[in-house]
């Protein structure tokens, strides 16, 4: 909506917006920066900010040294995987809810989100335990199940939200026109939650690809992701700020991209419909 | 409507799901209630047999509790001061007409998709290093001592970047339920000549109490769990030990798993109380 404003109150308006936004930002440019210059330069006194020479070795020297690609691909199956797991387990439970509720329909969906509120660490060790017995430790798999259960929640819940503006009489004219239910969902249902299922595969994946508690303690070297290197960057032998910095960019610059498609999902996604 | 036979159906499909969660919850939580109860020391002789109630006393009158419950209680605290505050401001910022809205909307939202451990190391090491921080080279260049952050003043840089990282959600929270907001009563208020700060505390205020509790209530359950941050820059140390911190350590580094599940099961209570006010709140939104 379009209000009257003067030309000179946009223009404050419009500064100050922009140096909030720019030092809120800074950390993300900073790094960014950092990652395309020289060891001695990123370290240097007075730093430097834009007048350096630009490089890409450290990119090259990150993959050389710790094999990056292959915690990339880690994150690339973690995220994904129990994101696409998570969904097809949640889009049955959520049609369900959507167009066939019962009584109990708000309670469970209530106490699917109270899992949610559980604290990792409260059951960190039997956890272990069973990754122990069942050799998943420092395995995708079991990182793939563990991260999908945590994210369930939010699946069934966002994708409940968004089936239920569907409106149930398009599924009953189907089932008036013969349309079994496995037709119904496949046909008719789908193409039309499309949208939604995307948005929530979306930010769950977003949700997996950062989580950093069950990754940093139920991963070693063979199945961590991309949270756990970055980790293992900080003990001290190991730091140069270039190479870290090359190293965070290509871990959140995927992210930070899906990550401007998916603001209005962030809000439908973490506040379960409580803020519209 | 729905006939027995797809109401059936509806209860299969949900099942899975069902079940998956119920398994989830119900299986890890016996167990760590049961270990919370027994003397176990995996690396000094396993499971030692009945404890009885000795844990949950033992870990609530060890020397390091209530520091970690205070660690924890300012953390919390500290992040939910700043970023509600902070995102009412930005909220009202960007609700403003100006140019290049999206643009400084992606910026200020960015921070969100950074992931623990990366802006946990780039705020440690590219910004309070005591050495080649630009902090520190802020404060040479206004010929001041350069602070130690993260040793001298641990909790206040704790807060700094866990704050970061969740402004962008109070933010975007909070400027979604301003866009709400009844543009009309806004302009008439503003016709009858009510000041701008007036406008904010009895029209804007009032409408956004929701929208803050639920901001309060969701980042409450996230910032009790804190832990990567932690992780990589002080590991507990300097007063920084949460609650959670603490379970970690007595778990998985002293292998005190009877001590660490009942304060698991601590932390769980203390969740539980949290998620119960926010369960009222989303279950009252179902309704309507």
């Amino acid at each position: 909506m379009a209000r009257a404003v003067t030309p000179k109150r946009k223009a404050i308006t419009t500064a100050l917006a922009w140096a909030a936004g720019l030092v809120i930002f800074f950390p993300i440019l900073w790094t960014i920066l950092t990652s395309f210059k020289t060891e001695a330069q990123a370290i240097s006194d007075p730093p430097v900010f834009l007048f350096f020479d630009w490089t890409l070795e450290n990119y090259g020297i990150v993959q050389e040294r710790s094999d990056y690609m292959r915690f990339l691909w880690n994150s690339v199956v973690i995220s994904l995987g129990s994101t696409l797991l998570g969904v097809a387990i949640a889009v049955p439970a959520a049609w369900s809810m959507a167009f066939v509720p019962s009584k109990r329909t708000k309670d469970i969906l209530l106490w699917m989100l109270s899992t949610k509120m559980l604290p990792a660490v409260g059951v960190l060790y039997p956890i272990y335990l069973l990754f122990i017995r069942f050799g998943l430790l420092d395995s995708r798999a079991g990182l793939v199940v563990v991260i999908m259960l945590i994210n369930l929640p939010i699946i069934v819940w966002m994708l409940y939200t968004y089936f239920r503006e569907i409106p149930g009489e398009i599924l009953e004219a189907a089932r008036m026109d013969g349309a079994t239910l496995k037709e119904e969902i496949l046909y008719v249902l789908t193409p039309m939650a499309v949208p939604g299922i995307a948005s929530t595969v979306l930010l769950n994946v977003i949700l997996a690809w950062n989580e950093a508690f069950w990754t940093l303690n139920l991963t070693a070297a063979k199945a961590a992701p991309l949270t756990a290197f970055i980790a293992s960057y900080s003990s001290p032998e190991g730091l140069f700020y270039a190479k870290l910095s090359a190293a965070s960019t290509m871990a959140i610059a995927p992210i930070l991209v899906l990550g401007w498609f998916s603001q209005k999902q962030l809000v439908r996604g973490l506040t379960f419909g409580a803020v519209k | 409507m729905a006939t027995r036979h797809s109401r059936s159906a509806a209860r299969l499909m949900m099942a899975p799901a069902v079940i998956l969660l119920l398994g989830w919850m119900l299986v890890p939580l016996t167990m760590t209630l049961w270990f919370s109860f027994r003397k176990y020391l995996p690396l000094r002789g396993g499971d030692l047999g009945w404890a009885g109630l000795e844990n949950y006393s033992r870990f609530v009158s060890s020397s390091a509790f209530w520091p970690s419950v205070q660690a924890t209680l300012i953390i919390v605290g500290g992040v939910l001061a700043i970023t509600v505050c902070l995102g009412i401001l930005l909220a009202l910022l960007l609700d403003q007409p100006m140019w290049g809205q999206g643009v400084v909307r992606i910026l200020v939202i960015a921070p969100f998709f950074v992931m623990p451990t990366v802006s946990a190391l780039v705020w440690k090491n590219m910004f309070m290093d005591p050495v080649n921080g630009l902090f520190a080279h802020l404060f040479k260049a206004f010929g001041a001592e350069p602070v130690s952050w993260l040793s001298q003043a641990a909790l206040p840089s704790i807060i700094l970047i866990v704050s970061w990282q969740w402004l962008p959600f109070a933010t975007l929270i909070l400027l979604t339920a301003i866009q709400s907001l009844d543009r009309e009563q806004l302009e008439a208020a503003e016709m009858d000549g009510a000041p701008p700060l007036k406008r904010f505390w009895h029209i804007i205020l009032p409408h956004l109490s929701r929208a803050v509790t639920v901001v309060i209530l969701i980042q409450t359950i996230f910032l009790l769990s804190v832990f990567a941050e932690i992780f990589v820059t002080t590991q507990g140390a300097f007063g920084t030990r949460t609650l959670t911190y603490l379970i970690f350590q007595r778990v998985l580094e002293s292998q005190n798993v009877g001590l660490g599940s009942a304060g698991g099961v601590y932390a769980i209570i203390l969740a539980n109380i949290v998620a119960l006010f926010l369960m009222r709140i989303v279950g009252k939104n179902l309704d309507r």
